[in-house]
């Protein structure tokens, strides 16, 4: 087998604590065990505790596939996850240093394993003991979650309510299916090239707002796999706000509001916000482009009566009506012009040309303006899925987008992992000088500390593949946020003295 | 309990030996001279009351916090509020400004009027800071009692309220000002003219509700406000130090160094907060004698409410419900006696187009989970309880294709009026003034309205003959009780011997 498992652990440089753990009620830990300082020891008996815990019924993952149609079983994932999956950076990221902290070490994380239970409250000192664990227990997927002010391991131990989360990213989450009433090509899971300009246009707009608006710079965006993007607002303001302003945001960006039931989705009062202005400049071309011409949303009769449903004034409406009425094949690009003609020609005696251009404006905005699963973005406890990891469902990574050439990405050409792996084969058969290291497994995590020594340094498996460029996209990202978190960490150290090093009180 | 001796050395002297309680052990502290009506609470009350007045205070402002969180479920207008509390207001907990007497704050009975609001509030903290709920609800409550105090005050003393709180607002020059003019003039609503605010420049996090109804400029993390948004600002500023404060003070209650005399009264005091539908007891919704299976929801679903209604003709329609409608739906049925079983029953066989496997592993947990039955921790064997009026309208975010929600707050008219006549409301007059209260954004009333029509004979019939008295009429403001006086109703009028 080409991707062979290997249960041996690689040395870590950071393992002076033990793993601390919730000892599950009555299932006779010795306390010393419990106080082990031999990690090497300790860690695979914690895990396996945790699995119990949550009474989930298999702690072993099963070899069975997960899904037949994107060809990714449980050797796959592991492979993905021992030589491509960049334990080392995702941990940086969600530590804002090098050294471990809090940050890291009370972040929850909740697995989904291959046999679909879920494990949440997972927690880890160190981007070793999480490389180890990931491995272990080979989830199909990961989510991230908040930061406790304990650790999430312990929550057993302590009287209810004294674990809170304390910081995440503020994080936003686009998915297509909430576009369902408004695009023709594709519907539910599906997805093509028409239908992702729904989403480039949200990632434009909701990037827009937060960088201007709010002065957000460190934005992530992830592709999540499928049908969808997420953001992760990673600045140290934006990961500390509590959940009231979180919802001022989520709020400040809702624009299309109501349920199935409720009429007209937009409804804005005049003059329009700075938000919402800037928002329709960024949206008016979209509009005459993916909704007139490649959704071509209007043909239908009922969708052309949902249109006219949205338009203010009766007379116009029904000399609208009549003319799509006689010829039914009118494409939208003609229907939406017909709007201003027959308006124009002073057919209806009532017609108020601000309300029209208003309700016009409305309509661009209903039909194009980023549609937010908002409950994800107003509680810092949400859970989302992790950067780079696979969609069980397509096998495609969930790789980071770019919002300056958000244009230019592709869903559909994302590398799936099967893609991935089989490009390393390829890459070794054409390099087989360097082949023999590697099959050493330790790519990630334990490579040197962090220092890449020119030349002598071996090429890591993900630089073989079409991954590179999304990791050295992560990769440049984390260091312009470990720049910025420099100096608040310096604040705060000479404010409270040097934290860095785990708290003791914190076990 | 072991360290109480070194406390009990001598209770007069306390102050002065423990180091903790030396900063109050100054006299200037003693006696507050209150300046202004308003108070930000922001210093505790050190001198000395008694214990019937500790009681007696606390419980007068009990009454005033009890009434406006009853206005508020009732979803009345500020308006409404304000003309319902003023008189109680006066009766129980005057606070004068200092206009109101020749000698300005230096009236005696301006002092006294302060100092009793002053340590009311601070009793109550101290009974409202145990559970998280409380300390929510006693924020939400005081906030809106300082909000009305706040609209109440003449302008010049507010201003010299504002003027002693030293915020941190930087007035926005007139350079700035012209730069961002359109900006300024587009954001703010009713504005029409640039110079006659005074424009202020804070983090936007100061003023999360006016960022939310995007009722304010932001540019790169800042916030222009306007002067007259003023009162948002200092609404947030006292939400925000309360809701700090009443954390502390909930971390420092098990340390309360007390004997038994101020406990018993603070317990009675929280258990005495109670109001319409904050707390929905599991048995009040039951029926006695119904029999309420999975197969019998489609013949009682005539008595329920429109919010339940609507789901499960939405349900029935669609063979399936997002995730909040079946929530909503799942805890309203548990409301009228549906046990976990018949539950689960139900949603299967409502879910036509799923697999057991898909029904297993994608919703199942849900159902169980709302009950209680699994996870939480601490509400292990109750779950959640059912979804109250006030919760159900609270929900301001009835998303893309949901179909959750309260019909008369979150559809569109037309869409309600449909919804209504294919319900069997087809009174022209009715449907007229559901219009007319949804437009008020009465929607209580209007369902309420709905109610008393569809049930007018019954409740005629039982008032005429006495056997339900006005209080068991009283305006519905729970799904529960909606189908649960609906049912009786009905059960009434029935001839007796069938059935």
């Amino acid at each position: 087998m080409p991707h062979s498992v290997s249960p041996k652990k690689s040395p870590s440089q950071n393992d002076d604590e033990a793993m601390p753990d919730a000892p599950a009620e009555g299932n006779g830990v010795k306390l010393e065990d419990m106080f082990e300082d031999d990690d090497d020891e300790e860690f695979p008996a914690s895990s396996a505790r945790d699995v119990k815990m949550e009474s989930s019924p298999a702690p072993v993952p099963q070899p069975a596939p997960t899904s037949a149609s994107s060809g990714v079983d449980s050797d796959v994932m592991l492979a993905f996850y021992q030589r491509l999956f960049p334990f080392r950076y995702l941990f940086q990221w969600l530590n804002h240093g090098i050294v471990p902290t809090r940050d890291f070490g009370n972040r929850e994380f909740a697995l989904t394993l291959q046999n679909d239970a879920y494990l949440r409250y997972q927690s880890y000192p160190t981007a070793d003991l999480f490389r180890n664990d990931i491995l272990k227990m080979n989830p199909s997927r990961f989510e991230i979650g908040p930061v406790y002010s304990t650790n999430p391991r312990d929550r057993k131990t302590l009287r209810g309510g004294q674990m809170k989360p304390v910081s995440k990213e503020m994080v936003f989450d686009i998915d297509m299916t909430d576009y369902d009433d408004i695009r023709t090509c594709c519907s539910g899971a599906n997805i093509c090239g028409k239908c992702w300009s729904f989403v480039t246009m949200a990632i434009k707009v909701i990037d827009a707002a937060l960088r201007e608006d709010f002065g957000f710079e460190h934005i992530l965006w992830v592709y999540s796999g499928r049908r969808g993007a997420h953001a992760w607002v990673c600045d140290p303001r934006a990961r500390n706000m509590p959940d009231d302003r979180r919802r001022a945001i989520a709020g400040y960006l809702e624009v299309v509001k109501g349920g199935a039931s409720s009429g007209k989705k937009v409804n804005l009062k005049r003059p329009l916000h700075p938000h919402i202005s800037r928002s329709l400049d960024i949206l008016k071309n979209h509009f005459g482009q993916t909704t007139l011409v490649d959704q071509d949303t209007f043909a239908s009769s009922e969708q052309a009566d949902k249109l006219l449903q949205l338009l203010p004034d009766k007379s116009l409406n029904d000399a609208l009506r009549r003319k799509w009425g006689s010829s039914p094949d009118r494409p939208s690009t003609n229907k939406w012009a017909d709007i201003d003609a027959l308006a124009k020609t002073g057919k209806s005696s009532t017609l108020n040309t601000s309300t029209l251009r208003d309700a016009k404006q409305d309509i661009v905005l209903e039909y194009t303006y980023p549609r937010l699963d908002a409950e994800v973005s107003k509680k810092m406890i949400h859970l989302l899925k992790s950067p780079f990891v696979i969609h069980p469902g397509t096998g495609r990574v969930c790789v980071p987008i770019d919002p300056k050439k958000v244009e230019d990405f592709d869903p559909l050409s994302v590398p799936t992992v099967l893609n991935l792996l089989a490009e390393i084969d390829a890459y070794d058969a054409k390099h087989p000088a360097g082949s023999g290291e590697v099959e050493m497994p330790d790519v990630e995590g334990s490579a040197v500390n962090g220092s890449d020594i020119k030349g002598a340094r071996k090429l890591q498996d993900y630089e073989k593949t079409s991954l590179k460029p999304y990791i050295d996209f992560f990769r440049s990202f984390i260091a312009n946020l470990l720049k910025e978190e420099r100096v608040v960490k310096r604040e705060r150290e000479e404010t409270t003295g040097p934290s860095v090093k785990p708290d003791p009180m914190e076990f | 309990m072991i360290r109480q001796d070194i406390n009990r050395i001598d209770p007069k002297r306390r102050a002065t030996i423990d180091h903790k309680k030396r900063q109050f052990a100054t006299p200037t502290y003693k006696q507050q001279d209150y300046p202004h009506r308003l108070n930000l609470y922001d210093t505790p009350p050190t001198a000395e009351i008694t214990l019937e007045q500790f009681e007696q205070w606390a419980i007068d402002r009990l009454r005033i916090l009890a009434e406006i969180e009853a206005c508020s479920y009732r979803n009345k207008t500020p308006a409404e509020t304000a003309s319902h509390i003023t008189p109680l207001l006066q009766k129980y907990l005057p606070l004068s400004s200092n206009t109101s007497s020749p000698n300005g704050a230096a009236d005696q009975r301006l002092k006294n009027e302060r100092q009793k609001d002053h340590y009311s509030h601070f009793i109550l903290r101290l009974a409202f800071s145990a559970t998280e709920d409380l300390r929510r609800r006693f924020a939400r409550a005081e906030t809106m009692l300082f909000r009305y105090r706040f609209q109440q005050d003449d302008s010049r003393e507010r201003r010299a309220f504002i003027d002693g709180l030293n915020l941190d607002w930087e007035a926005v020059s007139d350079e700035e000002r012209a730069e961002v003019a359109e900006n300024l003039l587009s954001s703010t609503p009713g504005l029409r003219r640039l110079d006659e605010e005074t424009w202020y420049k804070v983090d936007w996090e100061k003023v999360p509700e006016l960022v939310e109804r995007r009722a304010v400029f932001v540019k790169r993390g800042k916030a222009y406000v306007p002067g007259r948004e003023q009162l948002a600002m200092i609404m947030a500023e006292f939400t925000a130090r309360l809701e700090r404060a009443l954390e502390l003070t909930s971390r420092a209650l098990p340390r309360l160094d007390e004997d038994d005399r101020l406990t018993p009264i603070l317990n009675h005091l929280s258990k005495n907060f109670g109001s319409a539908d904050s707390v929905f007891s599991e048995s009040e919704g039951h029926v006695d004698g119904a029999a309420i299976t999975a197969s019998s929801i489609d013949q009682l679903s005539q008595h329920f409410p429109l919010c339940m209604r609507s789901l499960h003709i939405n349900l029935r329609k669609n063979n399936h419900l997002k995730h909040f409608g079946r929530l909503q739906y799942t805890l309203f049925l548990k409301g009228i006696g549906l046990s976990l079983e018949e539950c689960i029953l139900f949603w299967r066989q409502s879910f036509k187009g799923k697999t057991d496997d898909e029904f297993n592993s994608q919703y199942k947990y849900n159902i169980r989970h709302a009950y209680g039955d699994v996870g939480g921790d601490a509400r292990r064997g109750r779950g959640y309880p059912p979804y109250s009026c006030q919760k159900i309208l609270g929900d301001n975010n009835v998303g893309i294709g949901q179909t959750h929600g309260c019909p008369y707050r979150h559809y569109s008219v037309d869409n309600l009026v449909g919804l209504l006549q294919s319900t069997g409301v087809h009174d022209k007059g009715i449907l007229r003034e559901v219009r007319d209260d949804v437009g008020k954004q009465r929607y209580h009333i209007a369902c309420n309205r709905v109610f008393e029509w569809s049930h007018k004979n019954e409740i005629k019939k039982v008032k005429d003959d006495g056997t339900w008295s006005q209080a068991d009429l009283d305006t519905i403001v729970h799904p529960n009780v909606y189908f649960k006086r609906s049912y009786l109703l009905k059960q009434l009028a029935k001839p007796p011997g069938r059935d």
